[in-house]
Parts: structure tokens; sequence; C-alpha cells
């Protein structure tokens, strides 16, 4: 029992965000725990980026609260914020920059120089298997490489919590499996993972539980198999979290 | 760590900047050759101070005593330069806009205007042609002419070689005429004296050097600057209106930047470090000028290097102000990035201002040549600061105290964008 409270990492207690009268993100509840990845499963537009955002303290939510390791941000420089590490949607990299510049910046904005800065940097570049491109412009990268390259910028000061906003979108399956790759040994090594997709497959493969959020509102906070149960599957088929959709909001994922 | 933070955000910035070797070169490139071509418009360089000369065309059909004597003093006339040619050559050179005046002293020139000066009759004319879209020059060279012939001819006819001739003429006319006796007799004396000057002179082989008749004064023309040396240069002033006009230029560059990052969600990314807004803001100011003061910089190198721009004034408040300057179009393209919800709505609000700025500033047209209301009224004008003070500092070599009203204003307005920005900038867009 102590154990378990000692490896909550991530509290999210009923957000909700707004913009004008769209609801981005309604009344959206649930923890992570060391070692664990959830994944955050919805359509576009459900309301993921926007959660994402209020976790790393970037859009201040209308209501609830969020709880790094027991406590709240206060702030734009809490020191707690190195506990979290953004690996963004949208690509945040300079392309005209190489990695290891790129990463020598990001490495900097939270307080990292010189030796361990560097040592970092070779560490990122060759969990992502980049360091053979390390001082070549990242406007020549493939897509693949450029998400492999974001993800080394969330990992660089060794965050606890890692928030990863759709890593494999528009990524070659190569690319793909060897984030997946990259995934499981940081939960191995006890990290905290939130991921965000809109593939089922992705969170099949990966997730310990799956948050299925739907219009901002989460529809589901269960277990694979948990999920499974509330949509069996027809005699002779594989049970699929796109029937479990499909019958939690009577619409199919892929709308 | 906020330094270590800080000091990242600017060298990645200038990494940027330099990454891009083409832009770089236009953003050294653009206002040099702007600038060059204003201050050659805007006077140029002055030499040692003088007035520039206005060219004119003399044709002389006379080629007597007089008519050369004419020329001669009209050659030496500092406020002109003469080249002598033909009457048609004079005639296509004003018509094709070449000169904006041009003179011809028509055969017998000389002797008509002698004896006219005695008795006030037939005035010969000289021929003065003139571009009408020129008419400043034109006024000023009749001026000029006007002094200098009455000054050959009254020097010939009182102590030359023509005078005694043109005496005797005079006389003879006298005896013709029908004036009243007594008149008669006293006009006679007069013209007899100056027959008899120069007859005397003839015989003892001396000649008198009288300087004939003048302008009863000369005009000392002084070029008003606070420091003895310093003498206005066209390029002084044009290098410092269009480096500010380009400074801000690039400060709009910066502006969009840094909305067309937060459109790509880069600023998210860089906010959810712990990094204040302020700094983030702090950083963008810091890269920003720096490279301001650099492209200013390189630009003063190359007009000291070949226009002859000098720094007359404090050298410490030339830097001082051309910091600020730097400093303060940098925020404006933070404000730029606080008031523009999208690039292009920023950026065409921004063009207007900036020029509005540059042309109420007198970057363009030196704002001592504004009536007096509106150059108290442009006082508001941030540019104005600027361009004053990088011109005290120059050719007008005001000391450093006079660099201290526009340094301050000019941090003044820098912060006053900076706060704007830092409060206004959308951040969770
Ligand atoms: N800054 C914003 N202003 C207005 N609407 C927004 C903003 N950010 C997100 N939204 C809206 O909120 C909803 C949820 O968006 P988002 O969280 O990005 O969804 P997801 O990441 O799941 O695709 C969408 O309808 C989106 O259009
Ligand atoms: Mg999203």
């Amino acid at each position: 029992m102590f154990g378990r409270t000692f490896s909550l990492m991530l509290e999210i207690k009923n957000l909700r965000k707004t913009y004008g009268d769209l609801v981005a993100v309604d009344d959206v509840s649930f923890t992570l725990e060391q070692g664990q990845l959830i994944g955050l499963l919805g359509p576009n537009g459900a309301g993921k980026t926007t959660t994402v955002s209020m976790i790393a303290g970037l859009v201040t939510p209308d209501r609830g609260e969020v709880r790094i390791g027991g406590v709240m941000l206060k702030g734009d420089t809490d020191p707690i914020k190195r506990k979290i590490g953004l690996v963004p949607q949208d690509l945040a990299l300079y392309d005209e920059l190489c990695p290891t510049d790129n990463l020598r910046f990001f490495g900097a904005l939270y307080g990292m120089s010189g030796t361990p800065l560097s040592a970092a940097i070779k560490d990122v570049l060759d969990l992502v298997g980049l360091a053979d491109r390390a001082r070549d412009a990242v406007k020549n990268f493939s897509g693949g490489m450029k998400r492999r390259l974001n993800l080394a910028a969330g990992l660089l000061h060794d965050p606890d919590i890692i928030l990863l906003d759709e890593p494999t979108v528009g990524v070659d399956p190569q690319s793909r499996n060897a984030i997946f790759d990259n995934l499981e040994l940081l939960k191995s090594r006890g990290k905290a993972l939130l991921y965000t997709t809109h593939y089922m497959e992705e969170v099949e493969r990966m997730a310990d539980r799956i948050v299925v959020i739907d219009h901002g509102k989460v529809i589901a906070n269960d277990t694979l198999a948990g999920l499974h149960s509330q949509a069996p599957a027809k005699p002779g088929e594989r049970p699929s979290l796109e029937a479990v959709f499909l019958t939690l909001t009577g619409r199919s994922l892929r709308d | 760590m906020a330094f270590i933070a800080l000091r990242a955000m600017v060298k990645k910035d200038l990494q940027l900047f330099f990454s891009d070797r083409k832009a770089v070169i236009m953003s050294f490139a653009v206002p040099i050759a702007i600038a060059s071509f204003f201050g050659a418009v805007f006077g140029g360089v002055s030499n040692a101070g003088e007035p520039t000369r206005i060219p004119i065309m003399v044709a002389d059909q006379d080629k007597g005593v007089i008519s050369t004597s004419i020329v001669t003093t009209i050659s030496a006339d500092k406020a002109l330069r003469v080249a002598l040619t033909t009457p048609d050559s004079v005639r296509d050179a004003v018509r094709n806009g070449r000169v904006s005046v041009g003179v011809v002293i028509p055969a017998g020139f000389g002797d008509a205007a002698g004896l006219s000066f005695f008795n006030g009759q037939s005035k010969p004319e000289l021929e003065l042609l003139y571009d009408p879209s020129r008419n400043a020059e034109l006024g000023m060279v009749r001026g000029m002419l006007m002094g200098d012939v009455i000054q050959a001819v009254s020097k010939e006819v009182f102590t030359g070689s023509r005078g005694g001739v043109l005496a005797e003429q005079s006389m003879q006319q006298l005896d013709a005429s029908d004036m009243p006796a007594d008149q008669k007799q006293r006009l006679r004396d007069v013209l007899a004296a100056t027959r008899n000057l120069e007859q005397g002179n003839a015989k003892n082989g001396t000649s008198v050097s009288a300087p004939g008749m003048t302008t009863p004064y000369t005009v000392k023309e002084i070029a008003a600057t606070a420091n003895p040396n310093a003498g206005y240069n066209g390029y002084a002033h044009s290098f410092g209106g269009m480096g500010i006009q380009f400074l801000l230029m690039a400060a709009i560059d910066l502006g969009i930047g840094i909305l067309l990052e937060r459109q790509r969600g880069l600023w998210k990314r860089l906010r959810s470090a712990p990094v204040s807004r302020a700094a983030l803001m702090g950083g963008k100011a810091l890269s920003g000028t720096l490279i301001s003061l650099m492209t200013l910089l390189v630009s003063f190198t190359f007009a000291i290097v070949v226009f002859k721009v000098r720094i007359h004034g404090s050298i410490l408040g030339f830097l001082g102000i051309a910091g600020a300057t730097a400093l303060m179009a940098s925020t404006f393209g933070l404000l730029v990035a606080s008031v523009g919800r999208t690039p292009n709505t920023a950026r065409r609000a921004a063009i207007f201002a900036t020029l509005m700025m540059v042309m109420l500033g007198g970057a363009w047209i030196p704002s001592f040549i504004f009536p007096s209301w509106l150059q108290e009224a442009t006082k508001v004008v941030p540019v104005r600061w600027a361009v004053n003070g990088l011109d005290d500092m120059t050719w007008r070599g005001v000391g450093f105290s006079g660099a201290v009203a526009p340094i301050v204003i000019l941090l003044g307005f820098a912060a006053l964008f900076c706060g704007i920005a830092v409060w206004r900038f959308r951040w969770e867009e």
C-alpha cells in the first residue's frame, strides 16, 4: 500500500478548459504511477493536447488541479517543472540547427551546461539512434528522424514524467518501432509515461491503462482487458478497442 | 540558472541568424546601399566645411578685356564651378538639365557695359539661361553674377587698359549732348580724371592694383556645428536614418518570427521548461538588440571608411545611442508580436507603424526641415531621438552630455514596449 502511494507521480483532478462556448476538456481526472504507461486515446479534437498542456503548465485550467509528485505547480519558474518532459505533438525543433545545437539549447532551458549537458546529449542521441547524425542540419532529416529528435529533447533533463503527445505522427514503421522500444526502456527505468494517440493499436500494444476521451470527457479508464470486457467480442472475433469505442460513444473512432 | 537559459536563447538566435548566409548579407548590404544613395542625394560630403559649388556654364562671345575679366572673376567665385564653352553647348546643357544655370556674354558686352557705367544708357544684356525646375539656384547665381560683373567692369573702367578709352568716348558723347553747361563741365572733370589716371599709369609703367568696385562686404560662411572640426556629411544622416529604418524592418521580422514560432508550438515547448516569460521575451529582446547593433555598427563602419563619416562628438555617446536604438528596435519587434494575432495582420500594421515612425522621426528628411510645430509634435516618436542623437554624435559633434537625453528616452521606450509585450502577448495560443 505504501509503495503505491510513493509511486504516484501525477494526479489530475476534475480538469476543465473552455474556449468561448467550446468545452475542450470537461472534468478529466486520472492518475499516473512510476513505471506505468497510460494511453490517452481519443479522436482528433477530443481534448488530448489541451489536457497535456494543462499538465505541463502551458494552459491554465478553468477548474481542477494537477499535482506532480503530490504538489501543484506554482508559477513559470517552479523547479517542479523539471520533473516533466514534454514531447509535443508539433515538432519543437530548430530546422537550421543540428541535433547537438538543438539539444544544447533545450538543455540550457533546464539550467544544464558543460560536461553534464554534453554527456546527457550523447545519451539521448544514442537512445534514439541519431548519434551519427549529431552534426547534420535537422532540416535534412526525415519525418521519423525529427520525431526521434523531438523525443530526445524531451528526455534530455531526465524527467520522471514524460508527456508524449502523438509522438508517432507521420513516422515510418521503422522509426515507430524504434520509438516504442525507447518507451519500453524508459518504462523499465521507472519513468511515468502519458501517451496520447488516436491509433488503437498503439495503446493496445503499450498501455498499462487506457483513458478514453471524447469531446473533452473521459468515457472510460481501464486496463485493456477491462475495456474488452465492456464490449465482449463476437464469437470468432478478436476483441477490439474499435468495438469498445463504438459501444461507449455510439460512433466509430475514425470519424 | 536564468543566466544559462538566457545565454542559450541568445546564442540560439544568433546561430539561426547566421545560418542563413544570404539573409545575413542582405541585412547588411541593403541598408548600406540605400543609405549611400540617400547620402549622395542629401549633400554628400562637404569639403572641409565648404558649401558645395553650383556648377554653371559660361560662353564668352565678346572675348574683350572686360568680358575676360568677368570670366576670371566668376571663375574665382567659391560658390560657383565654372565651365567655359560655346553658346550652343550652354543652351544644350541647361535644356538637358546637366547644369541649372548658363551664362552667355554676347559680343560687345564689355565695352557697352563700361560705357553704360558712366552714362546709364543702353545697358547691354547678359543672357542667363536657367532650368525652370531649379529656381533656387537661379536666384543664387543671379546674385553672385551681379557682384562679380560689377567688380570686373568697374575694375576695368577705373584702372584697366580700357578705362581711358571708354572715358574718352564718354566725354565725346557728353560734348554732343544737350546737357546744361555747368553740369557738363563737372562730369567732364570726373571722366578726365579717370582718363588721366589710366594714362598716367601707362606712362609710368606702374599699375594701380585697385580691385575695382566690389560689393562693400564679404560673407564669412561658417557651418555652425558644435565641434569646429565637424562638418555636415549627408552620409552621416542617411546612414543613421536608413540604418534605423532597417532596424525597425528587421524588428518586424523578429516579431513575425515570434508569431510563427508560436503557431508552430515552439513557445509552448520553451515554456514547459522552468523559465519565466520575462526571460523568454528578454532573450528575444537581447538577441534582437545584438543583431541590430551589429548591423548598425557595420553600416556606420562602412560610412566611416568609404564616405569619411566621422564621430565628431562623443564615441561613448554614439555607442550608447546606437545600443539604446537597437534595444528600442528589438523591443518594438516584441510589441509587434504582442499586438498581432496572426503574422499577416501583424505585418500589415507594423509596416504602417514603422513607415510613420521613420517619416516623422526624420529618418528620410531631417527633422530640422520640419515646421516648428511638427518638430515639437514628433518628439513622441522614438525614431526622432535616435536619428537626432546619431546626427548629434556624428556630424554635429555634440559631446556626451548631449547623448544622455536620447539614451534615457530610447531606453524608456524600450521598457514601455517590452512591458506591453510581456503583458499583452498571448502565450497560450
Ligand atoms: N487555443 C485554442 N483556442 C480555441 N480552441 C482551441 C484551442 N486549443 C484547442 N482548441 C479546441 O479545443 C478542442 C480540443 O483540442 P485538442 O486538445 O487540441 O484536441 P486533440 O489534441 O485531442 O486533437 C478542439 O476542438 C480544438 O479546436
Ligand atoms: Mg492534439
